[in-house]
């Protein structure tokens, strides 16, 4: 049985969980979810539709806004229950916070950013990116299961997760977390500038680098973003120069995101940059030059000047 | 406030990668090395902290003789003194090992505060500060982007996803993993890498070493995954044609 620990805040489910149901499905036919925090049940119901054995909301007095000290206990008295052979964890800002801990209390080995998971003659290995993801390193891990493993975002698909033929049933386990335990005390998430979005959760982005010259012509990449439908981000030279909030920043510094359509204007494609966004399902680059990286990742490359290119766009977009 | 910084020597970013005859890690004999950047934003936010409240700042690596030149760098920055975990297999050992080895360092020196930097640019694991603050029992928080301290306990700021940020307060002793650009970088004087010559640095033998939890099979290149389909023509020309796959072959707009 693999587990699947699903992540959400306010009913709202992170995609990526999808992401890694779908990973979970391609390595086991049981697959378990699990949902924690407050309102949780509005998640867990969008989760049962997906092809699973079950959905548990685990319901404890500690876990309703995240703390790192509350989800490791909760979870960790979860997984003692459950003795999956596998947990699997979005590789999120949230997960980066509270797995290693987890894995720690539990003795388990944790694999994190994983990319991959190749099974080749009983034997799992594992794949993450090493040296900021000029090199990938399989690795394996050791000791008694559950293995804990974090999967990149973005590197398996979430639109490939099975829905089941009828909603997976919903259950509540409730599980005991000393409320007075818990040290770290957290305060309402909030945002930093008004405008502020959460580039993960965007289905298209026109991200702008280097090649956009000055602040002045980000107007055309603005335009474009509003025919398509898609939210403007930026390489973090841009973000650097203050042309746009350091939030719209994708890469190793910034977002990582893995939209429906990615449009690179003048973006060589530094790997700062790619690792941010290479899990993109359509990837356009449009770039002065035929040699830059971004055309290694790109589904559509256009080799030309973006200042001529781009205003085409926004008129056959249009049309 | 008597705080510990971790910081690991990397090899520098601008290095050409060539991975070693059994593929199991790079060829690092001919490589150049440096602090790990995200280190850096730690140790200065150490040292900013020491300012405002008083105290001592002391650096821990974990790693071969050859981490001592990122040591006399913190050092020369302004830290008081060094920890030294001489060892040649930390370099490459997964995190649970590294964590084991710098928590039993330290625990006797009772730091008020650890810091670590995001994750470090060769293994990138970013699990050694958590796993460090497990160790000692002490509550952490990640990804911190400002830190206040007062007479009870820390108030945090850490970074979440999308522009979100959200405040935790915390007792200490604690770690924190500092997310870079927290601060402006100083950089070392000469003044600084003349006192640096005079300080402590205390080096520690691993205590038997922890079983590790991860082995690396083998290290590789990235595949490339996708056939790029190049579009040429006039401005115009590209632009229709590009409309067209997007809307009929990738079905995205």
């Amino acid at each position: 049985m693999v587990l699947v620990v699903a992540e959400q805040r306010g009913g709202k489910l992170n995609r990526a969980t999808w992401e890694a149901v779908a990973a979970a499905q391609s390595l086991a036919d049981a697959v378990h979810v699990v949902v924690l925090g407050g309102a949780a049940d509005a998640a867990a119901s969008e989760l049962a539709a997906a092809d699973v054995a079950e959905v548990i909301i685990v319901d404890a007095p500690g876990v309703t806004d995240y703390t790192a000290d509350g989800y490791v206990t909760a979870l960790a008295a979860l997984l003692a229950q459950q003795s999956p052979s596998l947990v699997l964890f979005p590789h999120t800002y949230q997960t980066r916070d509270f797995v290693p801990a987890l894995a720690v209390r539990l003795g388990r080995a944790l694999v994190t950013d994983v990319t991959a998971i190749k099974n080749t003659d009983g034997r799992t290995g594992y794949t993450h990116p090493v040296f900021q993801g000029k090199l990938s390193a399989d690795v394996e891990a050791s000791g008694s299961t559950p293995h804990l493993v974090t999967l990149q975002i973005g590197a398996f698909r979430g639109d490939a997760a099975k829905r089941g033929a009828s909603a997976a049933p919903v259950k509540t386990i409730a599980v005991p977390v000393d409320a007075g335990s818990i040290r770290q005390k957290p305060e309402a998430p909030f945002q930093e500038a008004r405008q502020a979005v959460d580039l993960s959760q965007a289905e298209r982005i026109v991200s702008v680098g280097r090649g956009i010259k000055g602040q002045e012509h980000l107007k055309i990449a603005e335009e474009l973003a509003k025919a398509l439908g898609a939210e403007i981000a930026a390489s973090r030279p841009i973000c650097d120069a203050g042309w746009l909030a350091m939030d719209r920043q994708i890469g190793s510094s910034g977002q990582t995101v893995a939209p429906k359509l990615y449009v690179a204007l003048g973006i060589s494609g530094a790997i700062q940059h790619l690792v941010g966004m290479k899990g993109s399902r359509t990837i356009v680059a449009i770039n002065k030059d035929p040699e830059a990286p971004i055309f290694e990742i790109a589904d559509y490359g256009i080799a030309g000047d973006l200042f001529e290119v781009v205003p085409a766009l926004i008129g056959e977009l249009k049309k | 406030m008597k705080i510990a910084v971790c910081i690991k020597q990397v090899v520098t970013r601008e290095w050409q990668l060539r991975v070693n005859e059994a593929k199991t890690w790079i060829r690092d004999q001919d490589a150049s090395f440096e602090l790990n950047e995200p280190d850096a934003y730690a140790l200065e936010e150490a040292l900013r902290l020491k300012e405002k409240h008083t105290g001592e700042v002391v650096v821990v690596s974990a790693g071969p003789a050859r981490a001592a030149q990122v040591i006399r760098e913190a050092l020369a920055r302004g830290a008081d003194r060094a920890i030294h975990i001489e060892s040649d297999a930390l370099a490459t050992a997964d995190a649970v090992s590294v964590a084991d080895a710098i928590a039993s360092a330290i625990r006797d020196e009772k730091f008020d505060l650890v810091l670590t930097g995001l994750q470090s640019d060769d293994q990138g694991f970013g699990q050694v500060g958590v796993i460090v603050a497990e160790k000692l029992g002490m509550p952490h928080a990640t990804i911190i982007m400002e830190v206040q301290a007062g007479d009870s306990g820390l108030r945090v700021k850490r970074e979440l996803e999308g522009g979100w940020f959200q405040w935790i307060s915390l007792p200490m002793p604690a770690l924190l993993t500092i997310q870079s650009g927290i601060n402006q970088l100083r950089y070392a004087t000469l003044k600084g890498i003349m006192a640096a010559k005079k300080k402590e640095i205390r080096k520690v033998t691993p205590a038997q070493s922890a079983e590790s939890t991860l082995r690396i099979l083998s290290v590789h290149f990235p595949q490339k995954v996708k056939q790029t389909q190049m579009i040429s023509g006039s401005a115009a020309d590209a632009a229709r044609q590009l409309v067209k796959h997007l809307r009929d072959d990738a079905r995205v707009i």
